[in-house]
C-alpha cells in the first residue's frame, strides 16, 4: 500500500467494478466523524500553517466532529474556493498532512479526506456558501479558468468587482477538467467550481482565447485590471526520430475524462518520464489493461513524482527503467514497435543540483511496444513572450502581489512557477494574492492608482 | 495465581464479579448463559409487584462518536410473573451452586408484603436478598425505589421488616439521588443490613433530539427521566464509595460493600477495590459487549494483582482508602510544578492556550534559540517542514501554580509530569492554619499578611 492509501480502512472496497472510479472511497459519516474526532484541535496548528491557501484545518475538522458541515465547508472554501479539487489532488504528505502533529507517535489526520468529505456535502447538495460583494462598479478579466483563474474570479467576485473570465477550451475548469485522472478527480468536482465561480456573478466565457499582445490591450481598454491564469503549454518535443508516432501524456489524460469513448491504448505502452503526470498516463494505460514501462534517464532519487505516487504506480503494476534514455521510436510502417533506448550512468551534479546522466556508449537496446506516450514535464508559457511580459526563467515575472512587469496586469498559477512547485494550491494562493493586490489597487483613489 | 473468591456478608462466589440487577439478570436462561462465561455472581433483576414496561426504553450517551459512556432507561422492575422468576432462580442455584445467587426485591412499604416476598425468595435456596431502594424512575412514583431510598426513615423500617424476618444476608442497594450517600446508608444499618451496595442509577435526562425537538427516548411523543449509568458515572460512584467506607459508623458496623457505577473494566473494578468494596457488580458494560466481558475482568485483575503482590481481594481492598482525605487536612505547603517533557512534546499547543486563556499564564513558546514568540506564522511559509521550526511550549516554573490543567490537557501520555518542587514552606493545613490564626479565614488583610511572611507570591 502506499502512504496515500495507508489512512483508508481495510475494509474499504477497492473500486474494480469500475477502473475508473476515484480511488479514494468518500468517508462514510462514521468514518469522518471519527477521523474528525481523532485531531487534537492544535492551537495554531502546523497544518493550518502548512496549507499555502492556510486553510483553518482544526476549525473545519473540529467542525466536521460537531456535525456542522456547512460550517466547515465554509471554512474550508473561504480561504480556497477550490477546496474540492484540493482536497483531492493536494500532495497532503508534503503539505498539512506531513505537518500534522500526530506523525510524532501515530498517523496524521486524513485532512484531505476529511476536507473532500466537507466541501462535497455542501457542493453536492448546490449550497451556495457565498454572495458577491457590493458592487464597486470595477471591473476585471481573468485569462484562464483553471485553479488560479478561478481562486482570482471568486474572491474578486466576493469583493464585488465584475468579472470576467475568459476561457480558450470549451469547459472551464483548466488543468481541473483537463489534466487531472479521474481517479483522483472526476470532471464533475472541477466543473462544479467552475459553477460556484459563476454563482458569485462572474461572467465565464469559454472559447475566448487571448492570442497575443493586440488581445490583451483590448482587455486593458475594457477592464481595471487583467490576470493572467493561462498555464503552460504543451509537452516539449524530445527531438528524436519517430517523435511524431509519440502521443502527448496531456492529451491522454484529456482525452480519458473528456473523450474517453474515443481513447486508444495500446497494449505494450512506453511511457516517457517520471513526473506526477507521467505516472498518471501510466495509470491511465495500466488501468485499461496495457503493459506499462516507464522510462527515465536518472534514477528513482532523481524522480520529481511525489514518493506516494511513485509508490502509487508500483502498486498499479507499472514497470520501471531508470538510467535510460530513449533515442528513437522504432516503427514498421506507420505502425510503432519498440522504443529504443541507451543506458545512461550518473556524473557530477548539473546546473539543477542532481547528478547529470550521460549515456553508456554501445548500450543500445530496445523496448518492444505498441504506443509510446511523453510526458517530461510542459513548455513554459509561449504567451509571456508574445506580449512582452518580463520573465523569470522563461516564466512570467511577479512580485510579492503577483504582479507583472505591465501595469493592471497580474498573473499566477503555473505560469509563473519559476520555482518549480507547480500544485493547484499554491495556483489557488496565487489567485488570492493577486485578487488582494488589485482590491487593494482598485480601492486606492484613481489618481493614486493610475499616477 | 492470585485468588479472586469472595466471602461476602456470608456469600460466596469464586470471583468479586457480579451482574447487577438489571437486564442481564433477567431471567435463568439468560444468566446461565453468564454463569457459564465465568461470572462470579448475579444479582436477580427486582422481583416484585406486577408491571407494565414501555416502549422504548434506553437512551445512550455518545461523546466524540464513542457510544454508550452512560445509558439511562425507564425500565421497571422485572415483568416477569414473580413465581416464572421463582423458579428459575432455584432451577439456577441448584445448577450453579457454587457461584452467588441474590434476589433482588422491591415491593409496597407493607411489612406483609415484604415478608411474603422474603418467605419465597428463601424458598429458592438463593444466596441473599437484596432490597431495592434505588429505581429513580417509575416504581419511585408508586413509593417504591427511591422513594424508600431518599428517606431515611423509610429505609430503616423497611429494611428492619426484612432483616427480622430473614435468615439470609440482606444488601441495602443505595440511591445516589440524595445530598448525603451517608444518610440512607446508617438508616440501612439501623434496619439491621448486613451489607451495602451503590450506586443505583442517576436522575438523568439524556438527550434532547435535534431534529425532531423531542427528548430521546422519546416514548410516544412524550419523554420522561430515567436512571444513569454506564462509564461516565464512575467517579461519582467511587465518591459515594469512599465516603462510606470512610464513615466512622459504616466502618464500626464492618459491614462489606458491592461497589457498582460504571465498572468496565478490571481496572475501574480495581479501583472500587482499592476504595475498599469487596464485591463488584457489572451492567452497563455487559449490555455494551455482551456477557464476555468477564474474562478479561477476571484475567486482567488476575494478572494486576500477581503483578503488585496481592493474594486475595482482601489484599487489595481500602488500600487506597487510608489517602483519603478533607480539604482541610492537606497541605498547603506542597508545591507542584508543571514540566513538559520536550523529547515527547509534539507541539500541539493545546497546554499554552489551555493555559493561557484558563489558567495562570505560564506556558511560553519559545522558539529555536531559546526566544519566546507569539503563535502566528509567516503566511508565505508553506510545506511540512514548519512543523520542524514549531516552538516549544516551556513552562515559567516560578508562575505555575500547579494546577495540571496542562497535564490533563495534553495527549501524550507522560509529556507533561506534575511535579513535586519544595516550597520552601512548613507544611501547614487550613485547619492547622486556621486553628493558629482564625483571622486568616475572615479577613482578606489578615491573609494578605499571612501570605507576605510566608512569601507567597500569587500572580
Amino acid at each position: 500500500m502506499t502512504d496515500a492509501t495507508a489512512h483508508v480502512p481495510p475494509n474499504t472496497p477497492v473500486p474494480d467494478a469500475n477502473l475508473f472510479a476515484e480511488t479514494y472511497m468518500p468517508l462514510t459519516p462514521h468514518e469522518a466523524t471519527v477521523e474528525a474526532n481523532r485531531c487534537l484541535y492544535c492551537f495554531d496548528a502546523p497544518c493550518l500553517q502548512a496549507c499555502p491557501t492556510h486553510i483553518d484545518i482544526p476549525t473545519f475538522i473540529r467542525k466536521i466532529s460537531t456535525g456542522n458541515l456547512r460550517g466547515s465547508a465554509r471554512t474550508i472554501l473561504e480561504a480556497n474556493f477550490l477546496g474540492g479539487t484540493c482536497a483531492r489532488v493536494c500532495p497532503v504528505q508534503e503539505l498539512c498532512e506531513g505537518a500534522c502533529v500526530l506523525n510524532a507517535e501515530d498517523k496524521p489526520i486524513a485532512i484531505g479526506r476529511l476536507q473532500r468529505y466537507a466541501v462535497d456535502h455542501v457542493q453536492e447538495r448546490g449550497v451556495q456558501l457565498f454572495q458577491p460583494g457590493p458592487a464597486t462598479g470595477r471591473r476585471v478579466a481573468v485569462v484562464g479558468s483553471g485553479p488560479a483563474g478561478l481562486s482570482a474570479a471568486a474572491e474578486l467576485a466576493k469583493l464585488g468587482h465584475a468579472v470576467t473570465l475568459l476561457e480558450k477550451r470549451e469547459l472551464g475548469g483548466g488543468l481541473s477538467t483537463y489534466g487531472i485522472i479521474v481517479l483522483r478527480e472526476p470532471v464533475e468536482v472541477s466543473l462544479r467550481e467552475v459553477e460556484a465561480v459563476r454563482a458569485l456573478g462572474v461572467d465565464v466565457q469559454t472559447q475566448r482565447e487571448l492570442v497575443g499582445a493586440a488581445d490583451l490591450d483590448v482587455l486593458l481598454a475594457e477592464y481595471d485590471a487583467v490576470v493572467l491564469a493561462v498555464g503552460l503549454g504543451a509537452v516539449p518535443a524530445m527531438g528524436m526520430p519517430g517523435e511524431e508516432y509519440v502521443l502527448d501524456g496531456l492529451q491522454l489524460i484529456e482525452d480519458s475524462k473528456v473523450s474517453p469513448d474515443a481513447l486508444q491504448v495500446g497494449r505494450r505502452v512506453a511511457v516517457i518520464g517520471a513526473g506526477n503526470t507521467a505516472i498518471d498516463a501510466a495509470t491511465i494505460a495500466r488501468r485499461h489493461g496495457a503493459d506499462v514501462t516507464m522510462v527515465y534517464r536518472r534514477t528513482e532519487a532523481e524522480m520529481t513524482a511525489y514518493r506516494h505516487e511513485y509508490e502509487f504506480a508500483l502498486h498499479e503494476g507499472i514497470n520501471y527503467q531508470f538510467l535510460t534514455q530513449p533515442v528513437r521510436v522504432v516503427t514498421e510502417g506507420d505502425t510503432v514497435t519498440g522504443l529504443e533506448c541507451v543506458r545512461m550512468v550518473l556524473g557530477v551534479p548539473d546546473a539543477s543540483g542532481r547528478p547529470s546522466p550521460r549515456p553508456l556508449p554501445g548500450s543500445e537496446f530496445v523496448i518492444p511496444c505498441d504506443q509510446v506516450i511523453k510526458a517530461i514535464g510542459q513548455e513554459k508559457p509561449a504567451l509571456a513572450v508574445a506580449l512582452g511580459l518580463e520573465l523569470d526563467h522563461g516564466y512570467i515575472a511577479v512580485d510579492g502581489g503577483m504582479r507583472t512587469s505591465i501595469p493592471r496586469v497580474y498573473a499566477g498559477g503555473d505560469c509563473v512557477r519559476a520555482r518549480g512547485t507547480a500544485s493547484t494550491v499554491m495556483a489557488v494562493q496565487d489567485g488570492k494574492y493577486a485578487a488582494a493586490a488589485i482590491h487593494e489597487q482598485l480601492s486606492a483613489p484613481k489618481e493614486a492608482a493610475h499616477g | 495465581m492470585a485468588d479472586l473468591s469472595i466471602d461476602f456478608a456470608g456469600i460466596r462466589a469464586p470471583n468479586p464479579f457480579w451482574l447487577a440487577s438489571a437486564p442481564p439478570t433477567n431471567s435463568g436462561h439468560q444468566i446461565h448463559r453468564a454463569f457459564e462465561y465465568g461470572w462470579g455472581g448475579a444479582v436477580w433483576k427486582t422481583i416484585g409487584a406486577p408491571v407494565l414496561n414501555i416502549s422504548n426504553r434506553y437512551g445512550g450517551l455518545s461523546i466524540a462518536g464513542q457510544r454508550l459512556l452512560a445509558i439511562n432507561n425507564v425500565e421497571l422492575i422485572s415483568d416477569r410473573p414473580l413465581d416464572v422468576n421463582l423458579r428459575e432462580i432455584a432451577e439456577v442455584k441448584r445448577m450453579w451452586p457454587d457461584r452467588a445467587v441474590i434476589v433482588s426485591a422491591m415491593v409496597d412499604a407493607d411489612p406483609q408484603a415484604w415478608r411474603d416476598i422474603v418467605m419465597k425468595i428463601e424458598d429458592t435456596g438463593a444466596d441473599g436478598i437484596e432490597l431495592n431502594y434505588g429505581c429513580p424512575q417509575g416504581m419511585s412514583e408508586r413509593g417504591m425505589g427511591a422513594a424508600v431510598g431518599q428517606v431515611p426513615e423509610m429505609c430503616e423500617l423497611n429494611t428492619q421488616w426484612v432483616t427480622s424476618i430473614t435468615r439470609l444476608p440482606v444488601i441495602v442497594k443505595l440511591t445516589p439521588n440524595i445530598t448525603h450517600i451517608t444518610e440512607p446508608a446508617h438508616a440501612a444499618l439501623a434496619g439491621g443490613a448486613t451489607a451495602l451496595s451503590l450506586i443505583n442509577t442517576i436522575n438523568s435526562v439524556m438527550k434532547i433530539d435535534l431534529d425532531t425537538l423531542r427528548i430521546t427516548p422519546n416514548i410516544g411523543g412524550r419523554g420522561t427521566h430515567g436512571g444513569y449509568a454506564g462509564p461516565a458515572v464512575k467517579p461519582i460512584a467511587l465518591n459515594m464509595l469512599a465516603e462510606l467506607m470512610t464513615d466512622a459508623r459504616v466502618r464500626a458496623s464492618g459491614v462489606p460493600i458491592s461497589g457498582m457505577g460504571g465498572i468496565v473494566t478490571w481496572r475501574d473494578a480495581a479501583e472500587f477495590l482499592l476504595l475498599g468494596a469487596t464485591s463488584l457488580q457489572v451492567c452497563t458494560a455487559a449490555m455494551h459487549y455482551g456477557y464476555r466481558i468477564v474474562e478479561d475482568m477476571i484475567d486482567g485483575l488476575s494478572n494486576w494483582m500477581d503483578d503488585k503482590g496481592f493474594a486475595t481481594i482482601y489484599d487489595v481492598a481500602g488500600r487506597a482508602l487510608p489517602q483519603t482525605s478533607t480539604f482541610g487536612e492537606l497541605d498547603l505547603s506542597y508545591q507542584a510544578v508543571a514540566r513538559i517533557d520536550p523529547d515527547k512534546c509534539i507541539q500541539c499547543n493545546l497546554c499554552y492556550v489551555a493555559c493561557n486563556d484558563t489558567a495562570h499564564q505560564c506556558i511560553d513558546l519559545v522558539a529555536d534559540g531559546g526566544v519566546r514568540v507569539n503563535p502566528g506564522f509567516d503566511v508565505r511559509a508553506n510545506g511540512r517542514q514548519v512543523a520542524d521550526t514549531r516552538p516549544q511550549p516551556v513552562v515559567r516554573e516560578p508562575d505555575c501554580v500547579g494546577c495540571a490543567l496542562c497535564a490533563n490537557v495534553c495527549p501524550v501520555d507522560g509529556c507533561i509530569e506534575m511535579v513535586s518542587v519544595p516550597s520552601g514552606r512548613e507544611s501547614i493545613t487550613w485547619d492547622q492554619l486556621t486553628a493558629q490564626r482564625p483571622e486568616v479565614a475572615t479577613s482578606w488583610d489578615a491573609m494578605m499578611a499571612y501570605r507576605k511572611e510566608q512569601g507567597i507570591d500569587i500572580h
